[in-house]
């Protein structure tokens, strides 16, 4: 079970109330980008987005690597965290819906049917 | 003992889903194709199913509808049978039906659901996989019928707790 600290969940939030940084995660969603191409895709300085990009680095929601003079950014761990805690949630509604299976298919096991007799 | 259920992510668009039963194959068919049997165990804390209509056979319809017990707003889904092996095999296109509830997740294209069971010495294995028309479709499934039916529950409780303090 993913379990969050309140800090860090805080400074998620700071991370995404900005429209900009919303939309790097989508788009390295789609595919990794180095920092001048996501510069230019949203037209602002180097300067600028490297800030945003910072900020996204520090909640683990993107990770970077300088390969040369390329510097390659891409979703973090803390994305992968929100897929485990999606995976979870999903996980927890359906067994809810299998444990009232349980106790119906025991109840049928129970009592006599009148389909078939070879019940134990 | 039946396992807790398992999810995973097989692609960008599925869930799959597994699940074992002590019980045999036909009777975890049973409760997933007689409407009778549905509707004592699909559903959600708080709400109740007043229709559960299916026809199933290859081409048949099926629909599901939930109404919540305290302010009766209602949502669903519904949809056709592809492919009907019983006990072994359920195949059917899952659209959502918002109804009055006010759920991100436009009414679009269908889930497909496929559903196989396997029986081993009166357990049996339930593998469901869910391959949604998108990942983004994949992904608003948590805020539609399964989670906010929950999360819409418990909002009421916090309202009735809190004008009854």
């Amino acid at each position: 079970m993913v379990q969050y600290q309140p800090a860090r969940l805080d400074a998620s939030f700071a991370a995404l109330s900005d429209a900009t940084r919303r939309g790097i995660l989508e788009r390295l969603g789609q595919a990794d980008a180095s920092i001048t191409e996501l510069a230019g895709k949203f037209q602002m300085t180097l300067t600028g987005m490297k800030k945003h990009i910072g900020v996204l680095e520090q909640t683990g929601l993107v990770t970077t690597e300088k390969v040369g003079r390329v510097r390659t950014c891409r979703l973090g761990p803390r994305r992968l965290e929100q897929e485990a805690a999606w995976i979870e949630r999903y996980r927890e509604i359906a067994e809810q819906n299998y444990q009232r299976l349980d106790g119906l298919l025991e109840k049928l096991q129970a009592t006599p049917s009148r389909r078939s007799r070879t019940q134990e | 003992m039946p396992r807790p259920a398992e999810v995973a992510l097989p692609s960008d668009r599925e869930v799959l889903v597994t699940r074992t039963f002590d019980a045999p194959r036909q009777l975890v068919w049973d409760a997933h194709t007689r409407p009778e049997l549905v509707q004592q165990w699909q559903g959600y804390e708080g709400w109740d199913m007043p229709v559960c209509e299916m026809d199933v056979r290859v081409g048949g319809k099926y629909k599901w509808l939930w109404r919540n017990r305290d302010d009766g707003k209602q949502f669903g889904f519904f949809g056709t049978f592809t492919e009907v092996q019983a006990p072994s095999k359920l195949v059917h296109h899952q659209y959502f039906d918002p109804g009055d509830m006010d759920f991100a997740m436009p009414a679009g294209d269908p889930c497909i659901v496929s559903l196989e069971l396997s029986e081993q010495g009166r357990v049996t294995t339930l593998v469901c996989n869910l391959t949604f028309a998108s990942k983004d479709a994949r992904d608003d499934a948590v805020s539609t019928g399964m989670t906010d039916g929950m999360e819409h529950s418990y909002t009421r409780l916090d309202d009735i707790v809190q004008a009854a303090a």
